[in-house]
């Protein structure tokens, strides 16, 4: 009897503790997820952004026609990308292209003076650090994930329920590490 | 950080338990002292109840009243709000509500309960102040309290040890001008009670303070640490801090039971406001030092 009842106890916390462990990959594996939709969507509000800021710009800039092109041609394939490296890689070209019409526009005092101008530049500034404080929200969820499914006790179970490590959001070169910048 | 958040709920309830027992204390003392005995248990229970309830869904609200603070819009200041959003995706809070206190006075603050009611309150004087890295330091500061549920913890005690001191107040002035003589003859031992009663009314307030003391710069630094961590750039925070302590203009709003929920202590040392020389904020030159050394 007293066996019985020590056997059905153990029993009881193992299944707890499989439940819990199972639970707390499950709600870290969707704060992962929720991070990447973030991230998605100040994406999404940069694309939008975009055009507004070509628009502006395209009056005062006539000689610098192959720069908003880059900027157009970066927004088209970062959009298209599908897949964590592959979006990270066009999304640093973005960022890159953008960084050169500011700078570019830089020289022109009469656009550095338009109040739409500023307004804009203020958004796309933010949304540049929206973006990279997503991905750095997100890359802390992917880590706390990882470490979970790869430490004792989880990492059994996490094998067995089909829970595999994930992709940090990486930057590619050493020059876009740092904040993104844009002045004016 | 899970831990501070921990720490943070059950220091607020043992707040409320400690404030429970103070008031209680004193309940019994002036009922003793009054003449109408245990009924000054009871309303000691009730009142400590009451305040707590109303501490914990009202505070924020009153703190935001008693500083004079005005809700404001996007429209109203986008870089403010856009600052403020980025911030809460770093941190991975829900957005907050944005408050503008209209004093020329350098400051800051965040309050609510949960990260879900937070409030951060900026004065007009610290936002014409700082530029746009600053002011993300100083709202990652704010963020980071958000976080942490400090939130929760300092509004509690902000309002909370504000009444003990205030009946206290009413208790010491109630002595001085001469209320309650009426049982001391009746009651062997009155003279006891009425020594036990003063020293509670004044060991009250004292005991407030301190605590009030004790949690707020271990916070304060904390909050500096996990803001850097947010923005990944000290030198913003360091900066707006510098500014905000050359600053000799002078907070009027503040008063003791909201002085440690701003960013820099608003009470500043010339003032005929802080007469005692206990502080709830560190100084601000190691605060500094600290934040650059990250």
């Amino acid at each position: 009897m007293t066996l019985g009842w020590i056997v059905l106890i153990a029993v009881g916390v193992l299944v707890l503790g499989v439940i819990g462990i199972y639970n707390s990959l499950v709600m870290l594996g969707k704060r992962c997820d929720n991070g990447w939709a973030q991230i998605d969507v100040q994406l999404k509000r940069r694309y939008d952004l975009i055009p507004n800021l070509i628009e502006t710009v395209k009056g005062y800039l006539k000689h610098e026609r192959e720069v908003l092109e880059n900027v157009t041609k970066a927004r088209t394939q970062a959009i298209n990308a599908t897949g964590v490296k592959d979006q990270a890689a066009a999304e640093n070209m973005l960022t890159g292209t953008l960084r050169t019409l500011f700078a570019v526009a830089e020289n022109y005092p009469d656009l550095k003076a338009n109040t739409n101008m500023l307004a804009l530049q203020e958004e796309l500034v933010s949304t540049e650090n929206k973006i990279s404080f997503a991905r750095q929200h997100f890359n802390d969820t992917v880590m706390q994930f990882n470490t979970k499914v790869a430490t004792f006790p989880a990492n059994m179970l996490a094998g067995m329920f089909g829970f595999k490590e994930r992709d940090f959001f990486e930057l590619l070169d050493e020059v876009q590490r740092e904040a993104p910048k844009v002045q004016f | 950080m899970y831990d501070q958040i921990a720490a943070n709920k059950r220091n607020s309830f043992i707040l409320v338990f400690c404030v429970t027992a103070v008031l209680v204390a004193l309940g019994y003392f002036l009922g003793e002292y009054y003449g109408f005995g245990y009924y000054g248990v009871g309303f000691a229970v009730a009142a400590a109840v009451i305040s707590a309830l109303f501490s914990y869904y009202g505070g924020a609200g009153m703190i935001l009243g008693v500083s004079r603070a005005k809700q404001i819009e996007k429209k109203d200041h986008p870089q403010l709000f856009n600052v403020v959003e980025e911030l809460s995706i770093s941190a991975g809070v829900p957005m907050p509500k944005i408050y503008i206190i209209d004093d020329t006075a350098p400051n800051a603050f965040a309050t609510g309960r949960d990260p879900e009611h937070a409030v951060v309150a900026i004065t007009t004087g610290l936002l014409q102040k700082l530029n746009r890295d600053e002011l993300q330091g100083v709202m990652a500061h704010e963020l980071s309290h958000v976080q942490n549920r400090d939130i929760l913890f300092s509004m509690m005690v902000g309002i909370m040890v504000g009444s003990i001191v205030m009946i206290s107040d009413f208790f010491l002035r109630s002595m001085f001008w001469g209320g309650g003589r009426r049982r001391d003859n009746e009651k062997g031992g009155g003279g006891l009670l009425i020594i036990l009663a003063l020293a509670l009314a004044i060991l009250a307030p004292i005991f407030a303070r301190i605590l009030q003391l004790a949690i707020s710069r271990q916070r304060e630094y904390l909050a500096d640490a996990s803001a850097v961590s947010l923005t990944r750039y000290p030198e913003g925070l360091a900066s707006a801090l510098e500014k905000i302590s050359g600053d000799r203009e002078v907070l009027e709003v503040a008063n003791r039971g909201t002085q440690h929920l701003y960013i820099v202590n608003p009470i500043k040392p010339f003032e005929e406001r802080a007469k005692s020389l206990l502080s709830t904020h560190p100084p601000l030159a190691e605060r500094v030092a600290r934040i650059r050394a990250m």
